[in-house]
């Protein structure tokens, strides 16, 4: 219905719904009263069994499952195809993606066969005056841009962690469709190849509650072993500025800021980092920012929760000792 | 026959401007340039060139066309292009377009493209390091009817095929598609050249061929904005910053550690 919001259910690789799904669906029940529209939550893979019920206890009202083998991984040209159709039919005023390694290949190409707009990466969307508006970050998110729409059906990606999922409540009630799928094959252009694991353990740095993050003020790639074994205490993932990264001190995959990486920990540890915007874009999200570094004028102390002035080769050993002498303990309890 | 791939570049305000100098104008819901920083290319956009150029470095036979569309100070980012080593450079420059949204620009892109034609690849940076959309590669794929592979860390062309590794949260995927097609870049596929003096010098006396909607055969009436700017703001940081107090760094460690603690982060 024209009032409608339409969820994209992502999956994670091992095929459950995806926590940014979550998070859409808690966005869309917000916004869902004053749309006074339902929340249907398209769910697209093979093997779909059991997700409807979650999708409901997470908020949907409508879960418009499309089953198929065609589908069992993320395909432009599989996907695309199968969701057009999905909100030509269904009418919805928005659609909701994350702004995921999918969302961001699936809601430009959504957009464009719909004949309508989308805005990336936002965190925010609200109806004003019968009107969407969407918020998103741009500079490297020195700046915030709100957008209104001329075409419909809106269509956004939300970041993760921007919204907050609502409690799971396994009494809602809602209905499933199952939706016919027509994979055209010979629609489908690209084809994979293969993929390739390249970390295979510790955490994703995409997913990690911490991160502990080394910059040039680092003097070398050594440094960058004390803040691994800091992470692992931690349970957190390694992050590193673009300096330390062209510097050729740790992997470009690892790089977090405006050229690499948008992280949203709950905790972010940035040693021997001066702040400069470039790093900055990748955290503008994050709330709490240790900052540990020797000049008590560097720029990421204006974001920081805490500040540590002091040469990391001296905090560094200490903290790792004392954070290990807190987990040793607790792990005792 | 050469291969020929074009490249989409943007001028933007440089990145790296500290933010205590970044300054928004509210009314016009634009961004005041930063008195003496010079704009520079979008980063992504000459890591795309930099991919054109590994792709003529392994086959030889490769045209690389340069399109921007924007202001006769986007020349500036066209030149850098070839100085790294591309051959053609082209300027959408219209007045009527400077307010183009993603959408409004994919068209023109699209149908400078299409007036370059034939082509084999297209590459665009995943977004331009300003307003971040990264909306207009995938947008020009389905304008243009072709394939499209997002996000690669390395592209190479073979066998009349493209094949892109893109770039997966805890690894890659290696995708084939069929020529002509779209592909966007990644910071993972590597630093761009740098231009040497000489090939700075040559490009500098290269003729950049410039184009108006007309000349693509578009009329901007017919150009409809599909999203408006409402507001444009710098968001208020409300960080009250504690600096850690103590002696020693001992004492620094642990009162940092409480305060870790107390809000419940480890």
């Amino acid at each position: 219905m024209a009032n409608d919001i339409l969820v994209f259910g992502e999956l994670t690789e091992e095929g459950r719904l995806a926590p940014i799904t979550f998070e859409l669906l808690g966005a869309a029940r917000r916004l869902a009263p004053a749309l006074g529209g339902r929340v249907l939550c398209a769910i697209l893979g093979a093997g779909l069994d059991g997700h409807s019920q979650e999708a409901i206890a997470q908020g949907a009202d409508v879960v418009l499952l499309a089953d198929d083998p065609a589908l069992q991984e993320y395909q432009g040209d599989a996907y695309v195809p199968v969701l057009e159709r999905l909100v030509r039919e269904k009418g919805p005023a928005v659609v909701l993606l994350g702004q995921t390694i999918i969302g961001r290949d699936l809601a430009p190409r959504l957009a464009a066969r719909l004949g309508t707009a989308v805005a990336m990466d936002s965190v925010e969307v609200e109806v004003q005056d019968g009107r969407v508006l969407v918020t998103r970050p741009c500079y490297g998110g020195n700046a915030r841009a709100r957008y209104s729409f001329n075409t419909s059906p809106v269509i956004a990606t939300l970041r993760a962690k921007s919204q907050e999922p609502l409690e799971r409540d396994d009494s809602r009630q809602g209905e499933v469709e199952r939706v016919a799928v027509n994979v055209d094959a010979a629609g489908v252009r690209t084809r994979v190849l293969g993929r390739v694991k390249q970390k295979a353990e510790g955490v994703r740095l995409e997913d990690a509650r911490v991160v502990v993050s080394g910059g040039r003020g680092l003097g070398g790639p050594e440094g960058f072993q004390q803040l691994e074994e800091l992470a692992e205490l931690l349970g957190g993932a390694v992050g590193a500025s673009r300096a330390a990264c062209d510097l050729g001190w740790y992997p470009v995959s690892a790089q977090v800021g405006l050229t690499g990486k948008v992280v949203t920990p709950d905790l972010y540890i940035a040693v021997g980092i001066s702040g400069a915007s470039q790093h900055m874009a990748g955290i503008s999200q994050v709330k709490n920012i240790v900052a540990i570094n020797k000049d008590p004028e560097a720029n990421i102390f204006k974001a920081s929760r805490w500040a540590v002035v002091a040469d990391w080769k001296e905090v560094l050993p200490v903290l790792i000792k004392k954070v290990r002498e807190l987990k040793e303990a607790e792990a005792r309890r | 026959m050469a291969l020929h791939i074009i490249c989409c570049v943007k001028q933007v305000p440089d990145p790296e401007t500290p933010a205590s100098q970044f300054r928004v104008d509210e009314a016009a819901k634009k961004v005041i340039p930063a008195p003496g920083i010079a704009p520079v290319p979008s980063q992504f956009d000459t890591i795309g060139v930099e991919a054109a150029l590994r792709i003529r470095d392994a086959l030889g036979d490769v045209k690389i066309s340069v399109v921007s569309m924007g202001p006769d100070s986007f020349r500036d980012a066209i030149k850098h292009c070839l100085a790294m080593g591309a051959d053609d450079g082209y300027l959408i420059n219209d007045p009527a377009l400077h307010e183009a949204d993603h959408w409004v620009t994919a068209q023109v892109l699209a149908a400078a493209i299409q007036k370059l034609a034939p082509f084999d690849l297209v590459i665009t940076g995943r977004q331009a390091v300003d307003w971040d959309m990264g909306v207009v590669g995938p947008t020009l794929a389905e304008l243009l009817g072709i394939p499209c592979v997002t996000i690669a860390k390395d592209v190479k062309v073979q066998d009349g095929k493209v094949v892109v590794e893109r770039v997966l949260l805890d690894g890659f995927e290696t995708v084939e598609a069929p020529l002509p097609a779209v592909v966007t870049v990644s910071n993972e596929l590597g630093e761009p050249r740098y231009p040497q003096l000489r090939q700075i010098m040559m490009a500098a006396r290269k003729q950049v061929t410039v184009w108006t909607a007309a000349d693509l055969g578009l009329n901007p009436a017919q150009l409809q904005n599909r999203v408006n700017v409402e507001a444009l703001y710098i968001p208020e940081t409300k960080v009250e910053t504690e600096f850690i107090e103590g002696d020693t760094v001992e004492e620094k460690v642990d009162r940092l550690l409480q305060r870790l603690r107390e809000a419940k982060l480890i």
